[in-house]
């Protein structure tokens, strides 16, 4: 008993009555977050370039994000990772924190069905989607960059 | 004032997600993806690296650098090995990211348990 | 007809509540029977602390009522984790016949209509109806990992961590139920997972306007009316739903899910799960009516009866409904 045209009514009334909730503290608070995560990112890696004056540029950035992706994961574990994400929202879901976040916290959570089927299968069951898209759309840009190349 | 730029620009791009979040209520899987696609789409027009050149850790922390590195990974491997670069290119530039994120989640999945609400 | 008259008046002979420590703090925190010191009550997973919840709120409701478990001729339980594993694994534990529920959030009203029925018509002596949710194995199932760091949306709900059990007997006092009213499955074409109320107001709206017309009762002929989790949003799509039917809610309206925590608790449009209006019928609602503060009930908690799966495949939410009525004995 589906009614197309009662629905698309009651879906426009709901629609209506959902609360509206000021936009701007939460944008403020992913701004200001966000800005500090990113802070904390340019620290390390003038850290590490400043204590190790031979480290290459790129190797420097790959060890700052590998910092970050600790530091997040970390976070994740002791359960305080989702208490700052509840309160920054883009703040701390944009940056890698987010990312390694999105890994850590169902590797956690679905450890009771065990290692393999547990932890291994819903590890990227949120970060899974990144990977793959990230990685086909490397495939294309290389391709396209091969071709263009040729010609 | 260097940092003040990091800080502006990071900023300005978490709040671009937060502005997706709150108009189009998508879950933290989609902006992760758009963000990243937006970052290889930015490295493949050649955009990303003079962003990159000032604001520093302020499009490089935000996962759109994860994606500039993946496309840039996979456009100096064309060069440098030919087509089979289309393919190594990508994940080796990412390599350190993405082993950290699963290694660590994996580690600390063996020691802790979540946490209640 | 839809509904169903019960001559004998089959009675609640006891109840039983068990919530989580968050649920413990609001505002019904000191009606519970128990309330838990941690969510994960001893047990290695959520999922052990949830069937742990139905053995106790079960064995609870049985005492109250002054029997044995060996004398309840059969168990009815619902609850939300696939195949119903937190009823059925409960069940398990004692040894009488069981039947497993499933409506969703709508369950304790499900089991409770289903027990009568059977008592009422001298089938069966003593049966216990059951019913709850957890937070924490609800949120794994149906949303993300808990540490995951994501917000909430301003329409969402909290699934409470709650259980509630009564036993249902002819012999023996307290809250007579004296009608049920099945309720059909109302799909109004919501496809928002983070607006359950929205999704389940029609079912409530439709069965609570069948359940009058039938029984020629208006809104204002009762001391209570109880809803589930409707949530905030939810209860007032049902205000606005049965005025347009001609049923004017007053004062007496209430929603479990809606008034299951403070505003600073921070849920959003407040509580869902089957839990909430389990454990509030099984403590607030039973004790008021034992005390006669409350006389009349009608307990009309809905249920939404979507998967996952049917989400991802683009479907809308279908929502069910049933009705029950409660009147405090003694004449």
């Amino acid at each position: 008993m589906k009614n197309e045209k009662l629905n698309q009514a009651y879906n426009a009334y709901v629609e209506a009555r959902i609360p509206k909730t000021k936009p701007w503290p939460s944008l403020f608070n992913a701004f200001w977050v966000g800005g500090l995560v990113c802070l904390l990112g340019q620290g390390i890696n003038e850290l590490l370039l400043y204590l190790f004056p031979s480290m290459a540029e790129q190797s420097a950035w790959s060890w700052t994000l590998v910092i970050l992706i600790f530091i997040a994961s970390f976070l994740t574990a002791i359960g305080v990772y989702d208490k700052i994400g509840k309160f920054a929202g883009g703040g701390t879901i944009v940056p890698i924190t987010g990312f390694s976040n999105s890994i850590s916290s169902p590797a956690i959570e679905f450890k009771h069905e065990g290692i393999i089927y547990g932890t291994c299968v819903k590890m990227f069951s949120v970060a899974g989607p990144v990977i793959v898209s990230g990685v086909v759309a490397s495939i294309v840009v290389g391709l396209i960059y091969f071709i263009v190349g040729l010609i | 004032m260097e940092y003040l730029w990091v800080f502006l620009i990071g900023g300005l791009i978490c709040m671009l997600g937060q502005v997706l979040i709150i108009t189009t209520k998508i879950t933290s899987a989609r902006i992760l993806v758009l963000f990243v696609m937006i970052g290889v789409v930015l490295q493949a027009f050649n955009i990303f690296d003079p962003i990159s050149r000032f604001a520093q850790a302020g499009v490089n922390v935000p996962i759109i650098g994860f994606g500039a590195s993946l496309a840039k990974g996979a456009m100096s491997a064309v060069e440098s090995r030919g087509l089979l670069g289309a393919f190594t290119g990508g994940l080796e530039a990412t390599a350190a990211g993405i082993a950290a994120a699963v290694g660590f989640a994996f580690l600390f999945s063996l020691i802790f348990k979540s946490k209640t609400k | 007809m839809q509904t169903i008259e019960l001559k004998n008046r089959p009675k609640i002979v006891g109840g039983y509540s068990i919530v989580g420590p968050k649920e413990g703090r609001g505002p019904f925190g000191k009606y519970f029977d128990y309330v838990m010191k941690s969510d994960s009550f001893g047990e290695k997973t959520y999922e052990l602390a949830e069937r742990k919840m139905f053995e106790i709120a079960a064995t609870g409701a049985i005492q109250n009522a002054g029997l044995m478990v060996s004398d309840v001729n059969l168990m009815l339980a619902g609850d939300l984790l696939n195949q119903i594993i937190s009823s059925s694994y409960a069940a398990r534990a004692f040894n009488m016949p069981y039947l497993g529920m499933f409506g969703a959030c709508s369950t304790m009203a499900e089991s409770l209509a289903v027990g009568a029925v059977l008592i009422n018509g001298r089938h069966l002596k003593n049966v216990v109806c059951a019913s709850g949710s957890h937070f924490s194995t609800a949120e794994r199932q149906f949303r993300f990992p808990l540490e995951l760091g994501c917000q909430r949306v301003p329409t969402s709900q909290w699934t409470v961590t709650a259980a509630g059990a009564s036993v249902l007997s002819l012999e023996g006092s307290g809250p007579e139920i004296v009608s049920v009213t099945f309720g059909k499955v109302i799909d109004l074409g919501i496809k928002d997972v983070n607006n359950m109320g929205a999704a389940m107001a029609p079912a409530a709206a439709d069965t609570m306007a069948v359940h009058f017309e039938e029984t020629k009762h208006k809104p204002e002929d009762y001391d209570l009316i109880l809803t589930g989790d409707l949530g905030k949003l939810g209860s007032e799509i049902l205000i606005d739903l049965l005025e347009a039917k001609g049923y004017k809610m007053g004062k007496n309206y209430s929603d479990c899910g809606h008034s299951f925590f403070t505003r600073e608790q921070d849920t959003m449009c407040g509580g869902s799960g089957c839990g909430a209006n389990a454990a509030v019928l099984n403590s607030y609602v039973l004790k008021k009516m034992r005390k006669g503060e409350v006389k009349r009930v009608l307990f009309v908690p809905t249920g939404a009866l979507m998967s996952t799966t049917a989400t991802q495949q683009g479907e809308s939410i279908p929502g069910v409904s049933h009705a029950i009525v409660l009147e405090s004995g003694g004449k």
